[in-house]
């Protein structure tokens, strides 16, 4: 029995712990990263964005969790009951356990798979079952229609994310995210990570992670113009709180996969004095935060796409690009010679 | 040992009770989603066994793809519960004898099968050693060189089937507005714009 314990019972309980410990960061930078894109929308605008609650709003985050969380839920009669509950805790779920595979800084990892890669594949191509479930179990008009739309979004754009994630892993001979990160380390610090060579993959990574988020301008999920608020709109207090949970989660896994597999993960720009004194957590944070910066401008000042015009994006442009893309990237490896692992 | 035998009836039951959930469940939609957690528990069992990429690749194309079409199809159906059940007596002789048949036919290929002469080829290439490749590895050394034309034809034959399920639904529609984006792009504004001399109270 005390062979079970400690084979199990101890690597149980130190799995839990760091489980715990990254829940309690990731909420709580996920509130600021809301509030700072309330502020950085803001300023685009010319507005003071929240400023009430606490020191220039710094606890409007927390005060709307209170205020979700007292209000009533409230469960349309003619609603599929089940599925209903089931769809936040879905999206919700599937976005806090993709962070499981990702290494913060080296080692700073909670599960470091083989596989990494495709389980974030498999984590963000079940996020349209949250989408698709609310909106059919809500039993309504505009969240099926908003449901079937992104649904059919999310699984375009899967297609073309796929095909960037091949040529990263081509290149770094690995499905490993840490590797991936590793295989990015070289003598020109910053100019050896894969943005330089991939960078055309980079910019499609990132247009296509705004549309499997569903964030502007691709929020064609809950056009509030056309769809009131998509398949949200029969959703009130916890159960919608669960939905904007997971979506800002899901966005930063966005993020941290956009560093990881183009920004050079936890290394330090420079491989001299005072950048490697800096540990590499602050390195992923600093990385995560300019992404996420970069998705909190593009809400501010692009436009909404049209339902036709992101289909051809995804469809005719990304599509062709990232397969031209996939194909000379091992064309140039193999003739090269620089495969590695060969 | 005994944990991953407990993880490994834990996961079986649940795959089996959700096998027996999909034809049981009463609304199509709730069948879709019991199978997909079939396919869940499905997968758990492939890691139990070491197969991670096996599992990854379960859930990435059937509860990332071939699931969300299913679940398409049925949620645009109209149910209609009663109905579905009025003919319940009328095709259940029917359907309880290809029942049986599929039955039979399962035990008897259960029960006689043997391997392969020509098997014994195959397992001369035997997979790479687990304990030095990863499985994601040795699948691909497998299928890109002794197994490569077999794949390239698989592939083929999903493209037949791509461009023929393309061919059949296609309908081109001649009353639809298409926008050409470089018929936009290039539009000069002495081509959209005209400036007319317009003499106060006399119009055009």
């Amino acid at each position: 029995m005390s062979d079970i314990l400690v084979t199990y019972g101890i690597p149980l309980a130190i799995i839990l712990a760091q489980s715990l410990a990254l829940l309690v960061a990731l909420l709580l930078i996920t509130a600021y990263v809301l509030l700072a894109d309330r502020k950085i929308w803001a300023a685009v605008q010319l507005r003071r964005g929240p400023n009430v609650v606490g020191a220039f709003g710094l606890l409007q985050s927390f005060a709307d969790l209170l205020k979700f969380v007292f209000k009533e839920v409230v469960i349309p009669s003619s609603a599929n009951k089940g599925v209903f509950i089931l769809a936040p805790l879905v999206s919700v779920v599937l976005a806090l356990s993709g962070w499981a595979v990702i290494p913060m800084a080296d080692g700073w990892v909670i599960s470091n798979i083989n596989v990494g890669i495709l389980y974030i594949l498999a984590i963000s191509s079940l996020g349209v079952y949250g989408v698709i479930m609310a909106g059919w179990a809500s039993n309504s008009k505009y969240p099926f229609l908003s449901a079937l739309r992104s649904a059919a979004q999310m699984v375009s754009y899967e297609v073309s994310i796929g095909f960037v994630l091949v040529t990263v892993l081509m290149t770094a001979g690995t499905l490993n995210l840490s590797e991936v990160v590793e295989a990015q380390r070289g003598s020109w610090g910053l100019f050896s990570w894969y943005w330089l060579p991939h960078l055309p993959m980079l910019v499609i990574f990132f247009v296509s992670a705004l549309a499997e988020t569903n964030r502007p301008p691709f929020d064609l999920a809950e056009a509030e113009s056309e769809l009131v608020a998509g398949f949200m709109v029969e959703y009130s207090s916890t159960t919608y709180m669960m939905f904007m949970l997971g979506e800002y989660v899901s966005i930063l896994l966005m993020c941290a996969m956009t560093t990881i597999l183009f920004l050079g993960g936890w290394l330090p720009p420079a491989d001299f004095a005072p950048f490697t004194l800096v540990p590499g957590i602050v390195w992923f944070l600093i990385k995560v935060f300019l992404v996420f910066f970069m998705f909190s401008m593009v809400k501010a000042f692009v436009p909404r796409y049209r339902y036709d015009q992101l289909m051809r994006l995804g469809w005719k442009v990304f599509l062709p690009i990232s397969l031209f893309w996939v194909v000379l990237t091992a064309g140039v490896l193999v003739s090269f010679g620089w495969v590695p692992h060969a | 040992m005994i944990v991953t035998a407990i993880a490994f009836y834990v996961f079986a039951a649940i795959t089996v009770a959700a096998g027996f959930m999909v034809i049981a469940a009463r609304n199509p939609v709730h069948s879709v989603l019991f199978l997909i957690l079939a396919f869940f528990n499905a997968a758990a069992l492939f890691v139990l066994m070491g197969a991670e990429f096996l599992a990854l690749m379960l859930v990435v194309v059937y509860v990332g793809a071939v699931a969300v079409l299913f679940l398409f199809v049925v949620m645009m159906l109209e149910i209609d519960l009663a109905e579905m059940r009025e003919g319940f007596l009328q095709y259940l002789p029917v359907g309880g004898l290809i029942g049986f048949i599929l039955l039979v036919e399962l035990v008897l290929v259960l029960g006689a099968w043997t391997f392969a002469p020509e098997a014994a080829g195959v397992a001369a290439h035997p997979a790479p050693d687990i304990a030095q490749v990863d499985n994601t590895r040795a699948l691909g050394q497998l299928l890109y060189t002794n197994y490569v034309y077999l794949f390239q034809a698989a592939g083929l034959v999903l493209l037949v089937a791509m461009v023929g399920a393309i061919v059949l639904t296609h309908r081109e529609n001649t009353k639809a507005k298409r926008q050409n984006i470089a018929r936009q792009v290039s539009r000069r504004r002495d081509q959209a714009v005209e400036i007319k001399k317009v003499d106060p109270g006399q119009g055009l």
